[in-house]
């Protein structure tokens, strides 16, 4: 009944319902022309060549002794590298999975089991945790403590206690990050990115 | 089970009609509005000029977010644009090069306007608000140019606010607050940025002010007499729709072809070289669309009375464009269009080719025989719209018009009703 | 008729007026075949690498190109590895480091391609007052583009018996006023092209020309490519658009 109805709307504007192949063509190719013209547009916002050229950093590892960390810039982001002591390393791999919020296992979180490589930016809301320099508060874990709310990692950057949901990002995009996004160019120096 | 989507469509659009009438607005003015049917496609420059304005101000936007307005990095950034950023290079030539389309319609336009008297009466005030959005569109564009901060808009813009010291007394505390500062510098860029920004909304403003006006009586048409009744006019839409997306793509031709084969033919490569106050350039030139006021500017090259000749070069080439809000009034003939002007026609042409041979004037150093083409072309102007327009008003016999324009049209040519026909010797 | 003559005579005239010959005088440039040339034209890859070749062995020397990155050379055909490689060969500023230092490190692909001074002042003291100027926008910012860096290049001469070449100057055919401060720079053999041709000074002034283009408009393939599609699209939609505008309005005609 509704079709009638809308059949007896269509003669009334004079037969539209055959809809002009010239006029279909007319407009598709205008639809073409303008979701062709909007994507520069909307592209050129995205990151540019520069920046793009800047997404890599490599450090050279060979001044971190045993038991020291460093901080390094990555694409605009700390990056911190331990080289954790044989504790640190035990104290990481003996931990319960099932335990951990976020759970993971140290192995797939490490290249190298000495060098830990995260991002120190707190999943909870982004400050930078503590636990670089000496003197630091490191928190009951040994791994960091993040002023900001109370977040605490241990030696694997993994969260274990306050408010953060997730652990330390591995070194990658948001949605891809892993240790896979930093190599060992030599035995003391990496790449990130 | 009827399908109750366009339905649902249907009622949410009269919900809001019924508080903002958006729809009924669009109806009116696409729809309904009762144009004359013997439109020209000299009448397409209207929207284009709307439709270049549009892209100018996108493509502005987005130069905006990876420009850097300070006199040290504007320079750089503008080369990162070109190189670096996505797209960067299509948009910066976009925006260069669709300057110089925007006032090549934004010319067409007003000449059409000359030779169809579109600015007679009722339409005076849509005629001066469109001298406006031009002088506009100048101050926009001469304020753009000195973005790239290289050697010609350095020297230009140096060269320009130069000018405003040749008034009397002030002049000069004018031009160091232009400058804010003892030459153009850091301080003139970042200000020249934000009116940049700014004005081309102003003329957006002004535009809309331009179209009111006009949906007031409706467009003038190539026969310049009034439309009588529905036999005269067509809807908007669709005819008139589409002609206008036909001559767009005619237009975008144009455009496509400078922007991508080439782009800087219209330009100075002068302005390539980062900007130097220690070095002036050999010779300064405007961008092309600003050619003949410099010409006027440069051809007075003697003192008037007590005037200086300085002051008397900027006071003419303003002159020539204030001359233009007088139009309605300087020119006394009772007939809108030249084709029924037999004088008129031909001395709009002479008009016409004084303007480009002041292009050329102000393209070139003025020396020898450019700078007496330049006096000729400036008095001819001034002449030309001060003594000839109110003078052939008054001594033309104009040809007879048509009836109506449905009568012009059905009839293939200026048909004459019985009573006019006495009257038709020329 | 009559009336569109008129009108096309009017913008023929105001279109051409750019390339009238001004009050100045001019110099004729004779025009070079160029790859890049033309609606299609392309970087020759091959004459683009001679030509920074040279312009690393002979030009660097007193002229910068700061709007080249090292990475930017993969558009001319360099390999990434390549591109790391000529990077590392040079010495870059970089700093201040822990102890607040400057410091020299090898060059990375995200760096741009250092120029042989620190700043003008320390360019003009080493080349008696003159400023070699930047390359990277070289044949942007000539009239004449390609043609005129070709023309300088190739048209150093002994002057006319009866020209006044001042003391320090070199009498170039192409140059404006015909003295100008650099001396030629090109000599036949002073590169030796790892591709093997023969270093002639106009194999040598057409391929580092071709690169100077290229480093001035980099982008020119993609312009081209894309304006060809844009012609196209736009030629089709004129046909389609007007073919409706004849049937919409056929009733009104």
């Amino acid at each position: 009944m509704a079709d009638l109805a809308q059949q007896n709307i269509a003669e009334a504007h004079g037969g539209e319902t055959r809809r002009d192949f010239l006029y279909l063509t007319a407009g598709a190719i205008g639809a073409v022309g303008i979701a062709a013209t909007i994507w520069p547009f909307v592209d050129t916002l995205n990151p540019a060549r520069d920046t793009l050229a800047l997404s890599s950093t490599e450090v050279d590892l060979a001044p971190v002794q045993v038991g020291q960390r460093l901080t390094v810039a990555w694409r605009g982001k700390p990056v911190f590298i331990a080289h954790r002591t044989p504790e640190e390393i035990k104290a990481a791999e003996d931990v319960d999975i099932s335990q951990l919020r976020d759970p993971q296992k140290d192995s797939d979180r490490v290249q190298k089991p000495e060098w830990l490589i995260i991002v120190g930016v707190c999943t909870h809301l982004g400050c930078i945790p503590l636990g670089q320099k000496t003197g630091d508060d490191r928190g009951p874990y040994g791994g960091w403590f993040c002023p900001c709310h109370g977040s605490i990692y241990d030696t694997s950057g993994r969260i274990r206690q306050g408010p953060a949901p997730l652990n330390l990002w591995l070194p990658g995009d948001a949605d891809q990050a892993s240790k896979a996004l930093y190599k060992f160019t030599s035995d003391t120096a990496i790449t990130i990115g | 089970m009827a399908e109750d989507s366009p339905g649902a469509t249907a009622r949410i659009i009269r919900w809001i009609d019924y508080r903002l009438p958006f729809v009924q607005f669009l109806n009116h003015e696409l729809n309904e509005y009762p144009t004359p049917r013997n439109l020209s496609y000299w009448w397409n420059f209207g929207s284009l000029a709307g439709i270049m304005l549009v892209v100018m101000i996108i493509s502005g936007i987005i130069l905006a977010t990876q420009y850097t307005p300070s006199a040290d990095l504007a320079f750089d950034s503008v080369e990162r644009i070109m190189r670096d950023v996505n797209y960067g290079w299509l948009i910066r030539y976009m925006h260069m090069n669709g300057a110089s389309m925007f006032f090549a319609i934004l010319y067409i336009h007003l000449f059409r306007g000359l030779y169809y008297g579109s600015y007679k009466p009722p339409r005076e005030l849509l005629w001066i608000i469109g001298i406006i959005i031009l002088l506009l569109a100048i101050a926009t564009a001469f304020m753009g140019y000195v973005l790239p901060w290289g050697q010609m808009s350095y020297w230009a813009a140096t060269v320009i606010t130069n000018l405003f010291s040749a008034i009397p007394l002030i002049g000069s505390g004018i031009v160091t607050f232009l400058w804010g500062g003892f030459t153009v510098g850091d301080p003139t860029l970042h200000r020249f940025y934000a009116l940049h920004y700014l004005l081309p909304f102003v003329i957006l403003a002004v535009v809309l002010l331009h179209l009111v006006a006009l949906h007031r009586h409706g467009s003038n048409n190539p026969l310049g007499i009034d439309h009588k009744g529905p036999q005269d006019t067509i809807p908007f839409h669709p005819y008139y729709t589409i002609k206008d997306l036909f001559g767009l793509t005619v237009f975008l031709l144009i455009y496509g072809l400078f922007v991508f084969y080439a782009p800087n033919f219209l330009g100075e490569p002068d302005n390539y070289i980062p900007a130097n106050p220690m070095q002036t350039p050999n010779h300064i030139v405007p961008e092309w669309y600003l050619l003949p006021y410099y010409a006027i500017l440069r051809s007075i090259t003697f003192p008037i009375l007590f005037i200086s000749s300085k002051l008397a070069g900027v006071i003419l080439a303003f002159s020539s464009i204030v001359v233009l809000f007088f139009l309605p009034w300087l020119d006394t003939s009772p007939i809108r269009s030249s084709r029924f002007r037999p004088i008129y026609k031909w001395v709009f042409w002479l008009l016409v080719i004084d303007v480009v041979a002041l292009g050329w004037v102000g393209a070139n150093p003025p020396a020898g025989i450019v700078v007496t083409v330049g006096q000729i072309a400036t008095l001819y102007y001034f002449v030309h719209m001060l003594i000839l327009l109110p003078l052939i008003g008054k001594i033309e016999r104009p040809l007879p018009l048509p009836s109506s324009i449905g009568a012009a049209v059905m009839g293939g040519g200026a048909r004459l009703s019985a009573a006019e026909a006495p009257l038709a010797k020329p | 008729m009559p009336k569109l003559a008129l009108i096309a005579l009017v913008l023929g005239a105001a279109l051409a007026a750019p390339g009238l010959p001004s009050a100045a005088d001019e110099i004729p440039l004779p025009r070079q075949e160029w790859s890049f040339n033309g609606v299609f034209g392309t970087y020759d890859r091959a004459a683009a690498q001679r030509g920074f070749q040279v312009y690393k062995e002979i030009c660097s020397a007193c002229h910068p190109v700061r709007h080249l990155h090292f990475r930017d050379l993969t558009d001319i055909g360099y390999t990434e590895d390549q591109v790391k490689a000529i990077a590392a060969g040079y010495q870059v500023a970089d700093g201040p480091n822990d102890e607040g230092q400057m410091f020299q490190r090898p060059g990375r692909p995200s760096d741009p391609i250092p120029g042989p001074f620190p700043n003008d002042q320390a360019a003009r003291a080493a080349n008696n007052g003159a400023l070699p100027p930047d390359l990277s926008l070289i044949v942007k910012a000539r009239p004449g583009g390609p043609d005129y860096v070709y023309g300088i290049l190739t048209g150093y001469k002994d002057p006319p018996a009866d020209f006044k070449l001042l003391p320090g100057m070199n009498y170039n055919e192409f140059f404006p006023g015909h003295q100008i401060a650099m001396p030629p720079p090109l000599s036949e053999g002073a590169v030796t092209f790892a591709d093997g041709v023969p270093a002639t000074v106009p194999q040598m002034a057409h391929d580092v020309t071709t690169f100077l283009t290229w480093a001035a408009e980099p982008r020119l393939e993609d312009r081209h490519r894309t304006g060809f599609k844009v012609t196209l699209f736009l030629l089709i939609a004129a046909l389609v658009f007007y073919a409706a505008k004849r049937k919409i309005w056929a009733p009104i005609h």
